[in-house]
């Protein structure tokens, strides 16, 4: 094929990327959105076969390759868990980060086949792209795995600190450019595999001391350093497709790690130093006796069946007893009954960007039922019942109104403000940042306490009564 | 006045001798976008590299992605990571090379491992994000 015209292939399949992003901008258009993926997918890859032409015995080879990569990924979406989706797609990230770290590896041993020159004489310019690629590439991949490892549980959430690792880290980041600079001059493989070894040792580093709870920040931040290199090895095979996407993948995943962390009202800096969000953090204990209102099922039941308004508040307890059909069974039961239903969505709810939609709408909860932070809070006023099913620091009224509270200032849920809030919750304990929650004490509160399926379903039961 | 259009006219003949030249250059030029940095090099009476209008393109498709992004809704930012997951593995292309043309043995072999690891991106990429966005319905009247 003439280059040129496969030059042109590659700008079109960068240009339906940018439509498949685009179509996400409604629910509706977001499938043919993603139709326009596969099909610049399919030309990107069509272009670069008819563009290498591989014999026989490689074309085989290359089918080979695709066919067990594409069985194991078809059969894994297929499988999948809703509720299992932050781990998938840490471990996706750690898949694209290794390909590139391949891609470079490849690149280096046979430059002539990429055009960036001959053995012992490649480009410095390709050697300085394919050198950030790698470097880059083999962070987002340990980093990914021990994203993937914290987020399935393998790997216990809690942020695990390294005395200095600020030190290690910036002397691991100098060794890097050391090598790279290294590489330039010299070509050697040796040094290319050192700055692979010394980024994947850094990508371990940078994430082993975030806590799970701060995962919504690092999956975004991991989709953006998988973009980043993407684009880097895009620049050394001078392919269109490839700078476009990364640029694009690059700049989404900054924009959602910018989100996440505006929904917790903390810098990008103080996550990524880490330290923050251990899962069990001791609650914060001031020896003031309290007194909480507990509830029963047949309460919370009698009291939303007699609402006008009802406003349900889910997050990741919800998604952790895979609660969301039951939520749906209960609001359908309310709906019958007359019962206005809403949902109410913090930015930072679950584990990743839109955690808790996703898992709504595989309970068959309507979209547009379901409503986020700013289009909703000035409703809970007008709300007689706010149901809080696993959702605690983001109803935290001491963001709002306590100065002195480790989280004020991040933006909440006004649950408080509705007549009554029933808030589902497994014990009396504190959230992933180990605040004390004074919503609980409130007197228009009623605890529900028990697992939040088994609540939600005995409610449910209730409701027939 | 004169001088503006004989300005015009002279850019208008640079214009067409670098399409003539690009033309030339189809046929023997490398792969790739290598081949319009090529032709844009030509264009530019070859003082500019080409990998300044690689990294033009670069910086915009920034642009574009900012202003996209943003437009997105957040009830879909589950699907958006996924996507954009997705297409990152349009580095196949490099894979595809490497287990393609590839002369050293060991470069198909890496070629061959990021060709199956990206494959399980591509394809597990884009039918898990199907998959949830046909949860997504709209309440029945």
């Amino acid at each position: 094929m003439n280059a040129n015209f496969a030059s042109f292939l590659y700008l079109v399949s960068g240009v339906l990327f940018i439509m498949a992003l685009r179509g996400l901008s409604h629910p509706t258009t977001s499938r043919q959105g993603n139709l326009y993926g596969m099909i610049g997918m399919g030309i990107a890859i069509a272009t670069t076969l008819a563009l290498a032409t591989p014999s026989a015995g490689r074309f085989g080879l290359i089918v080979l390759g695709l066919a067990i990569g594409g069985g194991v990924g078809a059969i894994t979406a297929r499988r999948i868990a809703m509720t299992s989706m932050p781990q998938l797609v840490a471990a996706f990230h750690s898949l694209v980060g290794l390909a590139a770290v391949m891609v470079a590896a490849a690149a280096i041993y046979a430059p002539e086949s990429f055009g960036i020159g001959t053995a012992g004489d490649i480009h410095a310019q390709a050697l300085i792209e394919m050198s950030l690629g790698v470097a880059i590439g083999a962070i987002t991949f340990t980093g990914s795995v021990i994203a993937f490892l914290k987020l399935d549980g393998r790997m216990s959430g809690k942020p695990i600190m390294i005395g200095g690792r600020h030190f290690i880290n910036a002397a691991l980041g100098i060794a890097l450019i050391v090598l790279i600079v290294l590489l330039v001059g010299t070509e050697s493989k040796l040094v290319f595999w050192l700055i692979v070894a010394a980024s994947l040792v850094l990508g371990i580093l940078l994430i082993i001391p975030i806590g799970g709870a701060d995962m919504p920040v690092v999956v975004s931040m991991l989709n953006s350093y998988s973009g980043w290199a993407a684009a880097a090895l895009g620049f050394t095979l001078g392919n269109l497709a490839l700078i476009i996407t990364g640029a694009l993948v690059g700049s989404s995943g900054a924009i959602l790690s910018y989100i996440m962390c505006k929904g917790m009202n903390r810098s990008f800096i103080s996550v990524i130093l880490g330290g923050f969000g251990g899962e069990t953090a001791a609650a914060a204990d001031d020896g003031i006796e309290r007194t909480v209102k507990q509830g029963s099922a047949d309460d919370a039941a009698y009291l939303m069946m007699n609402a006008q308004k009802v406003i349900i508040v889910p997050g990741y307890g919800m998604a952790v007893a895979q609660a969301q059909h039951a939520l749906r069974e209960m609001a359908d039961k309310l709906k019958a009954n007359g019962v206005d239903v809403k949902y109410a969505i913090h930015p930072v709810a679950g584990r990743m960007p839109g955690h808790m939609n996703v898992l709504l709408a595989e309970a068959n909860v309507p979209y547009d039922e379901v409503f986020e932070l700013e289009d909703i809070n000035s409703e809970f006023a007008q709300a007689d019942v706010a149901y809080v099913i696993g959702a605690n620091d983001v109803t935290n009224p001491s963001a709002r109104d306590d100065k002195s509270s480790p989280i004020y200032g991040m933006p909440i849920l006004d649950v408080d403000k509705a007549r009554t809030c029933l808030f589902v919750k497994r014990s009396l304990g504190s959230g992933y940042a180990g605040i004390d929650n004074t919503l609980f004490y409130k007197d228009g509160t009623m605890m529900l306490l028990g697992d939040a399926k088994k609540m939600t379903e005995e409610i449910v039961k209730a409701m027939d009564h | 006045m004169d001088q503006t259009l004989q300005k015009a006219l002279d850019q208008l003949d640079q214009a067409s001798a670098a399409v003539r030249l690009a033309v030339q250059n189809m046929a023997t030029a490398p792969g790739g976008a290598e081949a319009a940095g090529n032709a844009a090099h030509a264009m530019s009476g070859g003082a500019i590299d080409p990998f300044v209008f690689r990294f033009a393109i670069f910086v915009l498709a920034i642009f574009v992605g900012y202003y996209v992004v943003w437009s997105v809704t957040p009830a879909l930012h589950t699907p958006l990571m996924a996507v954009t997951n997705a297409i990152s593995s349009v580095i196949v292309v490099g894979a595809l090379l490497a287990v393609g043309i590839a002369a050293s043995g060991v470069a198909a072999g890496f070629g061959f491992v990021a060709l199956m690891l990206v494959s399980v991106n591509i394809f597990g990429g884009f039918l898990v994000t199907q998959r949830m966005l046909a949860m997504y319905k709209k309440k029945d009247k």
